[in-house]
């Protein structure tokens, strides 16, 4: 079996070696490419969810690690199974989570939405610049997302809180009397995530809008086209797989997040990440911020990972 | 193109950029306010400055997250290399596509489930095998688990553009597979290692929420300081820290691609002198 050529390998380039010899050489330096990622992916990334499935089957119990054991091998060497799908139950029975899967649904929705509509037209700006000027305003774009996104939650806080740069602008000017309150609202949870997430809109969009076709647009424009026609019979179905792009890469990471409803949220703005921390550093219980995790990973980044696939797929195809 | 962007179009651009920039302009200008509280401007001065230098909390913090994040994205960069290989190059395997889900995977994953899940592995095999001891080791291992993703894919896109054939004329003149690759192949994935370096640093760098739920008592990496710090209400030494994390990164980062828009441009003048001699 080890004859046969490795339809994989370097054609040909092993010839002047006995064949069987470079087949084994060959399949073993294969996997010892292979073995190391896949081995500490597997370790260290799948196998965690296999035990955060496993505690949250167990029950909270007062003792550290704080769960019970959900396998038990009795002194007869009878191996005892003792599940429960309370916590599963329970995410069902308490609001709270329902509210702030919604919540982070709706949150991450909106935010996305805004960020297309503001993201939009400055990556086509971007896009019909002279490609001098696109270079140095892409390295704009790009800057904020090296430094640090904890940092640029903080630095916006300076802007939005009651005695910050933006309610001193407005009394000053005199168009309020009174500081808005903008920390601590939903308000500030979607002014973070705008701001924080903006660029990962602006980048993928102006992929798309750069490579369009003119011949298109002027073909459209000598038929007697007016310009706002032609962007939305050409410019815009054109520039959905930017739109996708760029708005998966937005969505995904405000769904779980964390940083900016802990930092710029008030308590009852609940997304599913914070719930998760409390649950977890607060409540100290383990088992249901399993359940919740598994049932988080089940609803939305399984479909979101799917749809990743299958999309990845079409393009391809 | 050569339509040039209309006002409307100029308008938005430069509020976008406003929104983007202003927040940092103005946390850098605190950071040189000689007064404590934000909204009295007590003149100009670099106190929080050399309050910084005196911080030992912040200070250790501050090494500790460096040295994670040489020693992640190193280890990031070898193994996703590995993983971008078998991924482009080895069409069948088992286990392929186990592989492609778990370089993928990250990459969708909220952070804090990353985080939960890995904590209780660690837990877990700390009960079995007493290792590993939280703490810096697995802040380090979560940070490579995540950055192997981000490295496999900048990589597998450069591996897939690399023109193979360089490769096999190697071979075929004599080279084996490791001479051919050390020598043909990593020069030409270069410029993709040294991004997915620097990437997985700066996400190392940056991390909270996995570094919270994986480190143990006694352990903070600087955003875990900045974080309680910032959560506790006032600190003008942050803005310090801060100005100086925003200008070392606006640095690097001008200076970076520059250096690259050069050597970008060189090898466009090498490859015509070669086409046209």
């Amino acid at each position: 079996m080890l004859s046969t050529a490795d339809p994989t390998g370097p054609a040909g380039a092993t010839a002047r070696l006995p064949r069987v010899f470079s087949g084994v050489a060959r399949r073993s330096g294969r996997w010892l490419i292979i073995l190391p990622p896949l081995l500490f992916l597997l370790i260290f990334f799948l196998i965690p969810f296999a035990f955060a499935f496993k505690i949250s089957l167990a029950d909270i119990a007062l003792r550290v690690p704080p769960y019970t054991d959900v396998l038990k091998v009795s002194p007869d060497h009878h191996v005892i199974f003792s599940l429960t799908l309370a916590n599963y139950r329970y995410l069902l029975t308490d609001e709270v989570y329902a509210v702030s899967y919604l919540y982070s649904l709706r949150t991450a929705f909106f935010s996305t939405l805004i960020c297309l509509i503001i993201g939009y037209p400055m990556a086509y700006a971007i896009a019909r610049s002279s490609k001098s000027t696109q270079n140095i305003l892409l390295l704009i774009i790009i800057l904020p997302f090296w430094t640090s996104f904890l940092l640029r939650v903080y630095a916006l806080e300076g802007i939005i809180r009651e005695n910050g740069i933006l309610n001193t602008a407005l009394l000053w000017l005199g168009v309020i009397d009174h500081p808005l309150r903008i920390m601590r609202t939903s308000l500030a949870v979607y002014l973070g995530i705008i701001y924080t997430y903006l660029p990962f809109m602006v980048l993928p969009l102006f992929a798309t809008l750069e490579k369009l076709d003119h011949t298109l647009l002027e073909a459209a424009a000598d038929l007697g086209s007016p310009p706002w026609r032609t962007f939305f019979d050409i410019t815009l179905p054109l520039s959905v797989p930017g739109i996708i792009a760029g708005s998966m890469l937005v969505f995904i990471p405000a769904i779980g997040e964390f940083v900016i409803p802990s930092l710029l949220g008030g308590p009852d703005n609940l997304m599913i990440g914070r719930v998760l921390w409390d649950e977890f550093f607060s409540n100290r219980d383990w088992p249901v911020a399993s359940a919740v995790s598994i049932a988080f990973l089940v609803f939305l980044v399984g479909p979101i990972a799917l749809y990743q696939h299958y999309n990845v797929k079409d393009l391809e195809a | 193109m050569s339509e040039r962007p209309s006002i409307f179009l100029v308008t938005i651009l430069c509020f976008g950029i406003a929104v983007l920039y202003v927040p940092m302009l103005v946390l850098i200008s605190y950071s040189f306010n000689a007064s404590e509280l934000v909204n009295v401007w007590g003149g100009f001065s670099g106190r929080w400055y050399a309050e910084l230098l005196h911080n030992r909390q912040i200070l250790d913090a501050a090494a500790l997250s460096l040295e994670v994040g040489v020693v992640a994205s190193t280890a990031a960069v070898a193994l996703g290399t590995l993983a971008a290989i078998s991924l482009v190059r080895f069409t069948t395997f088992r286990g392929r596509l186990l592989l492609t889900g778990m370089v993928n995977a990250p990459l969708v994953m909220p952070e804090i489930i990353t985080g939960i899940t890995q904590l209780l592995l660690f837990i877990a095999m700390f009960n079995l095998f007493g290792w590993p001891h939280r703490g810096i080791t697995t802040i380090v291992i979560s940070h490579v688990a995540f950055a192997t993703a981000y490295v496999t894919v900048t990589v597998r896109s450069r591996l897939h553009g690399a023109d193979r054939s360089l490769e096999e004329a190697a071979m075929d003149l004599g080279a084996g597979p490791v001479r051919a690759f050390i020598d043909i192949t990593l020069p030409i994935i270069a410029p993709a290692l040294v991004s997915g370096w620097l990437l997985s640093f700066t996400l190392s760098l940056d991390d909270l929420v996995i570094s919270s739920f994986v480190s143990g008592p006694g352990t903070s990496t600087l955003p875990m300081v900045i974080y309680s710090k910032v959560k506790l209400g006032l600190s003008p030494d942050i803005n310090a820290l801060a100005s100086l994390i925003i200008a070392a990164v606006g640095a690097c980062v001008v200076a970076g691609s520059f250096i690259m828009r050069r050597s970008e441009r060189r090898r466009l003048i090498e490859l015509q002198m070669a086409n046209h001699p």
